[in-house]
């Protein structure tokens, strides 16, 4: 079913100069035009430096030696005012790009929104799909062209979650339940990992987005509920427990509330859950 | 195993705390031998400085030294050593990225993760720092017209206890371990729940006690510059390296206690349990984070801005012109100085502070580019219209200009907070610092040691080949840290021990190419020292003015006397010496001789040495918790500090006489140098 992505594994190394949906595509224009407004400056600005050093140069007799040229008010007013004018320009782009893109505000769309619940782990990632019921470790199943609503959160040290492709990260820590909304517009199979560091096996944290059609999706949910484990609170603890995962697990079905618990737990981990029974959401 | 479970159960003894034979790591070589070299070194060279009877000499004239200049000196020989210790990490690193693709490469992550951790702590904290500190303390009494710092005895504690954290930190390198957790130790991994090791705590202990040594010394430097100047040097006459140490010292006199306060109340969560930034019991890590940041983002300009002082220097002597927009110079230091205050968030807009705050923090970030922009175009037009001669500090300077713009953008780039929640913490990031900090302080500081050497010892440094070691130090740079710019911009996130995508590692293989050539770079450089000094001779600065300098400290001999000047000069213009220079030149006759007074010098102290070692003791044993050696180093520490306060004698005199002997080879100097006719002794 999922073979189409993985096809396209190899374009997995395109960095964030791939966008793969809006909110990428977003960083990247405001990243580029940021980028050009300053080169406007800067690239002058080192020609001038090697011109004047190799014109003035001791040797050379037609440039003219002027030691009394010390001052001008002409020039102090544009030193001051040419940079002064860019920064308005690009403080005008930071301004209104920091709350168009910012992290927190949900998606505008007509398609149902899909929440995903992630837990930063001891070298792993842990997605809950509350309204599916299920669970994944280390790989992400979204579906292409419907805003994902993420809740990020931390049941160890600091991590970062990032997929470069989707675009904006956010931090993932303990206690704090931090919101963050992207999306993908076409399939395919992105690079997912921690960009903060978090210790040991900080290099092995890394994860897989399959992004999928909206059908292909809701087939992947439905099939999830038939496999794996459930992801009850004795579970999530050996999971927590555990350095790494070789492969990417799927839990059939979740502990209601068990991100909640997470963030009210402040990262610690949640052993109160084990007395709690083994409920699922069936 | 878990780090859950891997809390230490081991048992503390009375006498040598956590400190056990298997503390050791007997199982690594590569610390071991490195370490075995170092080592090995030290003892050969004290060995052979015994033999020689070179041991007296060493403690009267340099170990016991207040003297501001000495101490300057060995500030910049200590940072000049670490930065071999921080640039073999740098190497390590390289070289591990450069084969780690789909593989473990030779360096296990908690190796792996020490080293990054010890070469950010290193470079910043007993490189960069120790370089800034020790040219602000050679120059700025003499470019004041002063004898000394205001406080000279605090000034050599300063710079012991500086060098008791450097030494803290290579001891972790074989007894236990270096932190693991990145340069800034981000809790909660740096809590004992997550880092029950002793690498936190070396960090810890030798960042306090340095800690302390960098704010006494902005403490002294400060009182320096506001109550000791040259009689007529009013504060729009100081050199502009004047202006910016100033700048720098306030900096560190409001920042440094943030970073002691917060490091204490980490110190707290680790030894006593409190829960300041812990995960449970209503820590809150992300206070952790703004003070550090607070302290850290003035940090940044506590060394740069001295930099900005030396390329100030150095372009406007060897253009043969004034520093242009000389006051616009002033404001656009005082500025940044303040605006450094209010940009700290700008290193956390991912944690999610929401569109508002993190608009205003991007904007005020980019706001310093403007000043900074001033900066750049005022040493652009002092070139215009100047005499330009390319001598080392010349090349370090215009390397300077063309690379720290490049880094100054890609900072603003950094500062739109949509562009940072896809590049924060990545590779992008880690070229852009060290392209503003290589580019910007470690030019700088190579800058002004061409450009300072002879009037240190004496004599200039050899041209060629600190030439070569230019060329090959700037095209290391760009083939080490451009190819970082193209990694971030590929989604590369920084401190990856090894990586899976096949795409990367080409890049990182240039990378690791550049730092071969920024190492061929610092054989340069050690072989221009060796053959500065074989032909110390031919090099000789005879005039105390080798490069036709305006400032204050090219009117006394190279290197000057202990005091400096035997009578202080009088400022009458914003260039003190070129102005005095220019006069005689005009009437063929050197200044009136001064009516030469007796004056008093402090005298030698060991009472640095004594607290700095009393203070390495006390800090090892906190860092094993050897309690009794604890109160023994505090106790050591506090008598040597009693003893020194009830001292009988202070200073000693040197008379009129002694000043005027010596005053006059170095007026015949002058005389000869503006090719004046000699003076009769009167």
């Amino acid at each position: 079913m999922l073979a189409a992505p993985l096809l396209v594994l190899h374009g997995c190394s395109s960095g964030i100069l791939d966008p793969a949906g809006p909110v990428a595509a977003g960083n990247k224009t405001v990243l580029v035009n940021a980028l050009i407004i300053m080169l406007g400056i800067v690239v002058p600005t080192i020609l001038a430096t090697l011109a004047f050093a190799w014109w003035f140069r001791a040797g050379n007799a037609r440039a003219k030696f002027r030691p009394d040229f010390t001052y001008s008010g002409k020039i102090e007013l544009l030193v001051w005012s040419v940079p002064a004018l860019v920064i308005i320009f690009l403080a005008g782009l930071t301004w209104t790009s920091s709350h168009a893109l910012a992290p927190e505000k949900p998606l505008e769309s007509r398609v149902r929104p899909v929440t995903v619940q992630v837990i930063a782990l001891d070298w792993k990632w842990l997605f809950i799909y509350p309204e599916q019921g299920i669970a994944t470790v280390n790989r992400l199943v979204v579906p292409v062209g419907t805003p994902i609503n993420f809740r990020i959160t931390s049941g160890t040290v600091m991590n970062s979650f990032f997929v470069p492709q989707l675009g904006s990260q956010i931090y993932a820590m303990s206690g704090m339940d931090s919101k963050l909304h992207l999306q993908a517009d076409r399939p395919g199979r992105y690079r997912g990992l921690s960009a903060h560091y978090s210790g040991e096996h900080f290099a092995d944290m890394t994860f897989f987005v399959d992004a999928v059609p909206p059908a292909a999706f809701q087939r992947w949910a439905a099939s999830a509920h038939g496999q794996g484990p459930v992801l009850d609170g004795p579970t999530f603890l050996r999971l927590a427990e555990a350095d790494s995962l070789a492969q990417p697990v799927t839990f059939r079905a979740v502990m209601p509330r068990l991100y909640d618990r997470i963030v009210a737990n402040g990262g610690a981990p949640v052993r109160e859950t084990a007395k709690s029974g083994r409920e699922s959401k069936h | 195993m878990s780090r859950l479970q891997s809390v230490e159960t081991g048992q503390i003894s009375p006498i040598f705390g956590k400190l056990r034979w298997d503390s050791i790591p007997f199982s690594e070589p590569l610390p071991l031998v490195a370490a075995g070299l170092v080592g090995a070194v030290v003892l050969a060279t004290l060995g052979w400085a015994w033999k020689r009877g070179y041991m007296p000499y060493l403690w009267k004239e340099w170990i016991t030294s207040v003297d501001h200049k000495k101490i300057g000196i060995m500030y910049c020989a200590m940072a000049a050593v670490m930065l071999l210790r921080g640039f073999s990490d740098a190497l390590l690193m390289r070289s591990q990225q450069a084969i780690a693709y789909n593989s473990p490469g030779y360096l296990p992550p908690e190796h792996y993760d020490q080293i990054f951790s010890a070469h950010g702590t290193i470079m910043i904290f007993f490189v960069a720092m120790p370089f800034m500190i020790g040219l602000m303390n050679f120059v700025l009494p003499l470019q004041l017209g002063i004898r000394d710092v205001a406080f000279p005895t605090l000034n050599s504690v300063s710079f012991w206890l500086t060098a008791a954290g450097a030494l803290l930190v290579n001891v972790s390198l074989v007894v236990g371990e270096f932190a693991k957790t990145g340069w800034v130790v981000y809790p909660p991994l740096s809590e004992l729940r997550f880092s029950p090791g002793v690498g936190v705590d070396y960090y810890l202990w030798a960042l306090q006690i340095s800690g302390v040594g960098t704010l006494l010394s902005g403490v002294n430097l400060v009182t320096t510059i506001l109550k000791m100047r040259a009689p007529g040097m009013g504060y729009t006459r100081m050199p502009m390296f004047c202006w910016t140490s100033l700048a720098t010292n306030l900096l560190i006199v409001a920042a440094f206690p943030i970073l002691t306060a917060t490091l204490a109340m980490l110190t707290l969560d680790r030894y006593l349990g409190f829960h300041f930034f812990t995960n449970e019991a209503g820590g809150n890590q992300m206070m952790f984070v703004n003070l550090i940041w607070a302290w850290g983002h003035p940090e940044v300009y506590i060394l740069i801005l001295p930099a900005f002082g030396i390329f100030s220097e150095v372009v406007s002597t060897f253009s043969g012109k004034p520093l242009f927009g000389y006051r616009s110079m002033i404001l656009a230091t005082m500025v940044i100085c303040l605006l450094s205050f209010m940009v700290w968030l700008h290193h956390f807009f991912t944690m999610g502070a929401g569109a508002d705050v993190n608009g205003f923090f991007g904007i005020t970030t980019m706001i310093i580019a403007v000043p900074t922009g001033v900066k750049v175009f005022n040493w652009l037009f002092t070139m215009y219209g100047g005499r330009i001669r390319f001598t080392t500090p010349m090349l370090w300077s215009i390397g300077f200009m063309v690379t720290f713009v490049i880094g100054g953008m890609t900072g603003v780039l950094l500062a739109v907070p949509p562009a940072d929640f896809v590049l924060h913490n990545s590779v992008f990031l880690v070229a852009h610092f060290h392209n503003v900090i290589i580019g910007g302080v470690l030019f700088g500081a190579f800058a002004g040691t061409t450009y300072w050497w002879p009037k240190a010892f004496g004599f200039t440094l050899d041209e060629t080949w600190g030439k070569r070691a230019f060329w090959f130090w700037i095209t290391g740079f760009y083939l080490a840290f451009m190819p970082l710019y193209v990694l971030g911009l590929m989604g590369m996130t920084r401190r990856l021990q090894h990586y899976d995508v096949p795409g990367w590692q080409p890049w990182l293989i240039a990378a690791g190419g550049g730092a071969l050539l920024i190492l061929c770079g610092i054989a340069c450089q050690i072989r221009m020292i060796w053959v500065s000094i074989r032909n110390r001779e031919h090099l000789v600065d005879a005039s105390g003015d080798p490069w036709d300098g305006r400032t204050l400290e090219w009117i006394t001999s190279s290197p000057p006397p202990a005091f400096n000047f035997a009578a202080l000069p009088h400022v009458e213009g914003e260039e003190a010496y070129w102005d005095i220079k220019s006069s005689a030149r005009d009437r063929r006759q050197l200044s009136d001789l001064p009516d030469y007074d007796h004056f008093e010098m402090p005298r030698n102290s060991p009472t640095g040495i004594v607290t700095a070692f009393f203070a390495t003791a006390m800090g090892f044993a906190l860092v094993w918790h050897i309690w009794w050696l604890v109160i023994l180093g505090f106790l050591g520490a506090w008598a040597t500090f009693v003893v020194f306060a009830w001292r009988d004698e202070a200073e000693y005199q040197v008379t009129a006489e002694e000043a005027e002997a010596i005053d006059r080879d170095r007026r015949e100097a002058k005389a000869r140098l503006l090719d004046i006719p000699m003076e009769r002794p009167a």
